[in-house]
Parts: structure tokens; sequence; C-alpha cells
């Protein structure tokens, strides 16, 4: 059986003017308090370590261009070209796409990565002069220990150059 | 001397700020009382249930976040019940544990915002409204910590969550519920006895209690009417049948009972989180073998909650491919939106305003 509470019946009845004065007391008490915002461009707030943001970072040696990624993207917005590479023989990727203004940073495609190979990044001021300039190719994602700042969402071991992995079970 | 006037159409919107988003209402006038209103929506409208029907169950969470954009936890979870419910997929208790923590979360979240715009629809310009946002912040820093997003969290997933909760969570969290009903007591302080709320908001926009149930309305508006119906406890989910908890009601069904009835659960989410907070199972947050091309059995779910706004339901048809065949959203506020016209009959224009605020619509529910 519900329990109930009935919300108008505690109607307090006072005179004209003292409701108001007693909401005054409260924007008053805020005049003291410290303020809560941070002057953004100069100061910035710590990202939490699982922040999903711009410019993910894919690893050329752990990728084996299987495109899991681009089928899990609700919006395909992953695209993807392979080739044999003949030394080996090893399916590599010849262009790796993700178009960041389709991209709704959801996270499926760094959690789907068998292999991973993929980060979300730490980044949020994605505002570009042109449409094109979206388009994020190999040379931007590929990871680069000096400027890549990949983020922990997906709780991939951090990336190695170098090492191949094993898929994950 | 007797004055003659005629009737006067004014367009309110789609972008007036009191509208609350992309949203028209045509109303006719006498003077400035309203004699007929008619809502006109569709500005929002991205055929999200269209959409649903070619993209596979995993990627379907993402367009249910977009529905509802204030309260995406509970979108996620009505769909994500609604999926389980269909392919008879466990989920662990940990992950059902979290997803009570997480939907109560976002109703303390949604229903500050809701009170803040209604009374900055009442005048009071953006001082209660950044109180608000204020602790909403805080709500949305928890969720950015467990799922990387303050808005579109993509949280849940069909089998259980995409992450258990990281360690800095739980004392977060705890010193959140702490100071929260200390802030709830502030608004309280600082509206509910405002002579000038009573007067704009008491009386105005009576929604009847039979008219309420007939117009199917559901979430605070119904309740504000004085009817006890809560899906957490007339059709219980999750496992909410094991907390303490009370539904508010309203006495009158006017505008101001219906923010009462906000301000007031509230509190009572603060008391679910502080019992779920405390019997936190443990385990796994995931059941193992989910396939992210989900097949499900022929057939057809509907699974609701309590969403912040009524009840939100997802009604999917599968037909045994990796898409749902229909992909069908119950949004609380679309229906409770049918219940205006009736309203606002009789009130000025200003009062218009206040008894939409009081509402609580989200366009991106109402078209999709
Ligand atoms: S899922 Fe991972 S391994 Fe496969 S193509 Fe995408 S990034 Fe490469
Ligand atoms: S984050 Fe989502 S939308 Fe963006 S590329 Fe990955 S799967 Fe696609």
């Amino acid at each position: 059986m519900p329990t109930l509470e009935r919300v108008s019946t505690k109607e307090t009845r006072i005179g004209a003017g003292l409701g108001i004065l007693k909401g005054m007391l409260v924007t008053f008490k805020h005049l003291f308090r410290a303020p809560f915002t941070v002057p953004y461009p100069e100061k910035r707030l710590p990202l939490p370590r699982r922040f999903r943001g711009y410019e993910f970072v894919w690893s050329r040696e752990r990728c084996t261009v299987c495109l899991t990624c681009a089928k899990a993207c609700p919006h395909g917005v992953i695209r993807i070209q392979s080739r044999l590479a003949p030394p080996e023989s090893q399916w590599q990727a010849e262009k790796f796409e993700i178009d960041i203004g389709l991209c709704i940073f959801c996270g499926l495609c760094v959690e789907s990565c068998p292999y991973d190979a993929i980060f979300m990044g730490t980044q949020f001021e994605l505002a570009n002069y042109q449409r094109g300039g979206l388009v994020r190719g190999i040379e931007k994602i590929q990871y680069n220990p000096a400027t890549s700042r990949a983020s922990d969402y997906s709780e991939h071991p951090p990336l190695e150059p170098g090492r191949l992995l094993l898929p994950k079970q | 001397m007797e004055l003659r006037t005629q009737p006067f159409m004014v367009n309110i919107g789609p972008q007036h700020p009191s509208t609350h988003g992309v949203f028209r209402l045509r109303v006719i006038f006498d003077g400035e009382t309203i004699v007929d209103l008619e809502p006109v929506f569709g500005y929002l409208h991205r055929g999200l249930e269209k959409l649903g029907e070619g993209r596979t169950y995993t990627q379907c969470l993402t367009l249910t976040d977009r529905q509802d954009y204030l309260s995406a936890m509970n979108n996620n979870l009505a769909y994500v019940l609604a999926v389980e419910k269909l392919g008879g997929i466990p989920v662990p208790p940990q992950a059902t544990q979290v997803r009570v923590l997480v939907s109560e979360l976002q109703r303390i979240a949604s229903h500050l915002f809701a009170i803040g715009a209604f009374i900055n629809d009442l005048g009071a310009f953006f001082s209660p409204f950044m109180y608000m946002l204020r602790e909403r912040e805080k709500i949305t820093d928890l969720f950015e910590m467990l799922c990387g997003q303050r808005l579109t969290h993509n949280f849940l997933r069909i089998g259980g969550l995409s992450h258990d909760l990281p360690p800095e969570f739980m004392p977060a969290l705890r010193a959140l519920i702490d100071s929260m009903p200390r802030f709830i007591d502030e608004y309280d302080q600082l509206l509910s006895d405002n002579e000038i709320i009573w007067a704009r908001s008491k009386g105005v926009g009576v929604l009847p209690r039979d008219l309420a149930i007939n117009a199917s309305a559901s979430g605070p508006v119904l309740r504000g009417s004085g009817v006890a119906w809560d899906l957490r406890q007339a059709d219980p989910y999750l496992n909410y049948p094991q907390f303490q908890f009370d539904i508010p009601i309203g006495a009158n069904g006017d505008a101001y009972d219906r923010f009462r009835v906000r301000l007031e659960e509230m509190r009572q989410s603060v008391r679910i989180i502080k019992q779920a907070m405390e019997s936190l199972p443990g385990g796994p947050v995931m059941t193992p073998d989910v396939n992210l091309a989900l097949r499900l059995p022929k057939g057809e779910a509907y699974a609701h909650v309590e969403s912040p706004r009524g009840e939100l339901g997802y009604y999917l048809v599968s037909d045994g491919s990796i898409n749902p065949y229909r992909f069908k959203v119950r949004a609380p506020s679309f229906i409770n939106l049918t219940t205006l016209r009736e309203l606002c009959l009789g009130w000025k224009l200003a009062d218009a305003i206040v008894i939409l605020g009081s509402i609580d619509i989200v366009l991106g529910e109402v078209d999709r």
C-alpha cells in the first residue's frame, strides 16, 4: 500500500510579506558564500578520468583493421580502408578517418575494439573554420607519445608502441 | 460605454524563451484572456523512432539519450529494461542497484531544472534558477565521473552497465547526499511560502483529478492532482520494493501543487539514494556474453519506468534480426501536454506561461 503525503496541507498561514522576507534571507546568505563558478578560459576544472572527448587516439601497431569499431558506430562515422602490406602480409590501415562533425562521443567504438587500439580523447574545444577540418585522418589521430592525450574511458591497457596484444576475452 | 473586443491570434514561439525549447503556442485572445489555444510542435522532430529501426539494439541506446535530454539515464533505463525483457537477459545485482542510484540522481537533477525553469517563468529572473543549477552541476559532475559525459550519458548497457563505479564516486556521492537535504530546505524556504509565488500559481491551471486520469497524464502532473500513481510502487521495476519512500501528492491540482510535488519528490529521492548506497552488493556489473549485434527472439515487449516527467515506456517489436522492427516511445511530456488547452482556457497570457512551466515539458521528448 503506498504511503501518501499531502503537500498542500502543510500550508502555513503567515502574514503578507513574511514569506518574501524568508526568501530574501536565503538570497542574502549567498552574498557570503564562495563563488561556485570558475573563470573558464583562464582556469579549467580537472577532467574526470573517463572523460569522453575530442581527438581519438589510435594505435597503428595494435589495430588489425577488423572494422569492429566502424560497425559499432551508430552513425557510421568511422571510415576505414585497408590493404595487405607486402613484407609480412598483414592487414594495415591505409585510411582511418573519423568525422568528428558527426560523432556523438558515445564511446561505443572504443568499447567494442577487441584489440584495445582506439581511445577517447580528453579535449572538448572542437570549433573549426571548415567542415573538412573536422574529419580527422590517420596523421591526426595516430598515437604520438608527445602530443596524444588519451582518456581512460575504456580502461584499455596504456599504449606501448610496438607491442602486439591478444584480443580481450 | 461598453468595450467591444474582437478575437486576436498571437503566436508564442517557436523561438521564445518561455516555451522551453522550440515550441509554438497559437493562442486566440479576447483582450488578454485566452479563449483558445493550440500547441504546435514538431520543430525538433528528428524521427528517432524511425532511425531506431535501422540501428542495432546497442546503437539504439544513443538515440534514447537524445529524447528526454534532461533525464537521459531514465531513458536509457526504460530502453534497456525493454530489451532485457524481450531477450530474457539477466542483470547482475550490483548493476540493478547502481541503476536505482543513477535514476534517482537523475530525477533530482531533472526536478531541480524543472523547478528552476518554473520559477523563472513566474518572473523571478534567474537567481533561484542559478541556485538550482549549482546543485544540478554537482550531479552532472558525478555522472561525468561515471561515464565521461554530462548530458547524454549512454551509461547503461543491455545486461548491465558500461562501467562499475569508480573509486572516487562513492565519497563524492556521500558528500552530495549529505548536503542535499540542506539545499532542498533552502529552496523550500526561498520559494514555498513566497506570497508572489502563491499569488501567481495557487489556483492557476487547475487540473481536475478525473481530467488528469482521462488524459492519461502521469508523473508530477498527475500526482499534483491528487492521484497517488507512481510506477515505482504501482508496477515496481529494478529493486524499488526494497526501499522505503513516500509518494507526495497535491490536493488542488494547480501549478503550485505540481511544483510542491517536485520539491517533495527530491526529498524522497534522497531517501532512496541513502538506502541504496548502504546496500550496494558489489560484484560484476555486466552479464558476460551479450553480443554487440544482439539478436532478440521474435516478439514484443513493453517496459516502463517512472521518469521525472511521468510514465516513460518503450515498446519494442523484434522480428529476429539485429534491428528492432518497431521502436516506439511513450513520451510522458508529450501526453501531459495534451492537457494544456483545458488548463489555459480563461487565464491570461502570463498565466499560460506559468502553466506550461508547471507541466515541465522537454521538447526533445515531445517531438522525438
Ligand atoms: S575495432 Fe580496433 S582493431 Fe578493429 S579496426 Fe577498429 S581500431 Fe582497429
Ligand atoms: S564515439 Fe560513437 S559516434 Fe563517435 S566514432 Fe565512436 S561510435 Fe561513432
